[in-house]
């Protein structure tokens, strides 16, 4: 990897010439918290001060702008006995500015699923191609347990990736695009001083995280737990409403509709991001549904994250980033519902 | 009508008021640019506020405004026996609605307040499948036009229509709103059937679920959340009640 740095004013000029011809999408705050707290989201920017690289935490995962909540796989112009089915993968340049490192790893799990599967998806590898992902470090919040999810640092997967070390950024190179762009805009090469700042911040950063998760032998006891009593626990409290599989950086279970226009002249087939939270997410034609517990199926969505997927991938489907956690109102977090298991079988 | 070749049927529709605002109607009233499509499709054979055919053929009835009198009473059994598919629509049609806060009191006060000593002819406040027997809901105070239209497609093409089981909260993070219950007011989204797009949230006010209830919601866990974040009794029973979503929900009603 190769690595400059680059001065926050000139790190201002760049966003300005990026604005030029993408559209950017970054934090910005809307509404505050009963705690006063700012309330970030990624949102389409116009100008670099609409920006805030101060941020926290966005509410809800950057993922939708590689999995959208809703998108038209194909519309279709229909005629007296026929069709012409048109697709579209190509969407406007994009950058995103701001991701953190577990954002960046959970599109790597993503690629997993969605790049190098017997059956690639071209919608996401177009907005995955498209996009320009500038990523930022930051200090742990709290509740961040990506460190026992190893992705609290991530080596690929994006274009930059910026550590604050004062009056400049750090710089991760990671693809030519992004490099060339880089040094438009009097990109420095590092200097030693620039080295220890940037290692003293790493070692700040690595001081302050705060929450742990042991998921040493979390496959195994999950399989171990199955019956566990912890499940109704937690599933007596959840509201099967979606949240957390919206806000997760993670999820990407889905549904397909289709539907025409008022005239029958036009019609599309829709894909609509799911969560297997919700009541019907396993009910079949006819009626029948799987899974008609909350408890069951609050399972089977930990059960995913940290079991289904490791035996697929060798690697956990959660990064870590708590939004599930922090979006729930039963307050039903990955942390609780496994120390919750992990109390289980030590008694 | 064509769809693919196939000639559709053109149904007959009559939309009809009992107790209410009347703002579902004007719902489907209203997005002129589509309604000579929408007629292309349906045939108008009698709603008052946008025509003055009177026609008794119809096949598809919607009916707005929930049921108060015995002459609507009478009226609505009427139109049952004539409609092959019955829709109750908006939230006083499926649910009673704002109109069931009036039943909070005795009819007697009610009458007296509002009416004085004019002789009104007024009984409790019904949804309309307390009266018949109803074969879609068409949820919402008012309905959204879009849904409405997107019922007529399925009825037209003859497909059962599944309105969103779920609770507004998936449509709330899908357009990235701030939860706002974390911002301190009042919800009832969780709870509430989705298919709104999440719009009172949308603008900052909490949902009064005004589209009934999800399907298998949790009130349990809802009502102890809103305990714990510091509602009182009394504005959770306000909520909870005003469109008389969820009855049997709290302690007290039982």
């Amino acid at each position: 990897m190769l690595f400059k740095t680059i001065t926050k004013e000139n790190f201002k000029k760049m966003v300005e010439g990026l604005l030029e011809e993408n559209e950017v999408i970054g934090p910005r705050s809307r509404d505050q918290d009963l705690g006063g707290n700012k309330i970030y989201r990624f949102l389409k920017i116009n100008s670099f001060e609409e920006l805030e690289m101060d941020y926290t935490r966005s509410y809800s995962s950057p993922k939708n702008y590689f999995l959208p909540f809703e998108e038209d796989l194909a519309t279709y112009r229909l005629n007296d006995k026929d069709w012409e089915q048109e697709i579209r993968y190509t969407i406007h340049p994009r950058v995103i500015i701001g991701m953190r490192a577990c954002d960046i790893n959970a599109l790597l799990k993503l690629d997993q699923v969605m790049l190098k599967s017997v059956y690639p998806n071209p919608y996401y590898f177009a907005r995955r191609r498209n996009t320009l992902i500038i990523g930022l470090d930051h200090e742990p919040l709290e509740d961040c347990f990506c460190r026992s999810m190893n992705t609290d640092t991530v080596f690929h997967g994006f274009g930059l990736f910026l550590t604050d070390i004062g009056d400049r950024y750090f710089v991760a190179i990671n693809s030519d695009t992004a490099y060339i762009i880089l040094n438009q805009f009097d990109a420095r090469e590092v200097t030693e001083e620039d080295q220890e700042r940037y290692k003293t911040v790493k070692k700040q950063i690595e001081s302050k995280f705060k929450t742990q998760v042991d998921i040493t032998i979390l496959p195994e006891l999950m399989d171990l737990e199955f019956e566990s009593e912890i499940w109704k626990k937690w599933g007596h409290k959840c509201l099967s409403c979606g949240s957390c599989a919206m806000v997760c950086p993670t999820c990407y279970c889905y549904g397909i509709e289709e539907d025409t226009n008022l005239t029958f002249t036009k019609a599309t087939k829709r894909r609509f991001l799911y969560s297997c939270n919700l009541l019907d997410f396993a009910a079949v034609a006819r009626g029948h549904n799987f899974r008609p517990d909350a408890h069951i199926r609050l399972k089977y969505r930990y059960y995913h994250k940290f079991r289904g997927f490791v035996e697929a991938f060798s690697q956990s489907l959660c990064v870590g980033c708590n939004r599930c956690g922090k979006a729930c109102l039963a307050g039903i977090s990955p942390k609780a519902v496994i120390d919750d298991l992990i109390k289980t079988e030590k008694k | 009508m064509k769809y693919l070749g196939i000639t559709l049927e053109r149904p007959k529709i009559g939309v009809f008021d009992f107790t209410g605002c009347e703002g579902c109607q004007l719902q489907i009233a209203n997005k002129e640019e589509d309604l000579k499509d929408l007629f292309d499709l349906v045939e108008i054979v009698n709603f008052r506020e946008i025509s003055s055919d009177r026609r008794e053929d119809y096949e598809i009835a919607f009916i707005d405004g929930c049921i108060t009198t015995d002459s609507e009473v009478a009226r609505l059994k009427k139109i049952r026996k004539q409609a092959g598919i019955l829709v109750a629509m908006g939230a006083c049609a499926c649910l009673g609605g704002v109109n069931n806060l009036r039943s909070r009191f005795s009819l007697s006060d009610v009458i007296r307040e509002v009416y004085d000593r004019h002789h009104i002819n007024t009984g409790p406040v019904r949804k309309v499948a307390d009266v018949v027997h109803v074969d879609i809901e068409l949820p919402g105070c008012p309905i959204s036009k879009p849904e409405f239209e997107w019922l007529v497609r399925h009825l037209v093409l003859g497909i059962e229509p599944q309105f969103p089981k779920y609770p507004v909260c998936v449509e709330c993070k899908q357009r990235l709103n701030s939860c706002v219950l974390d911002m301190g007011l009042m919800c009832l989204g969780p709870v509430t059937r989705a298919g709104c797009n999440a719009v009172c949230p949308r603008n900052r006010l909490g949902c009064w679920g005004c589209r009934g209830p999800s399907e298998e919601a949790n009130f349990e866990s809802l009502i102890e959340i809103l305990r714990e974040k510091g509602f009182t009794e009394e504005h959770i029973a306000e909520r909870v009640k005003f469109f008389n979503a969820f009855s049997g929900v709290l302690n007290s009603d039982r």
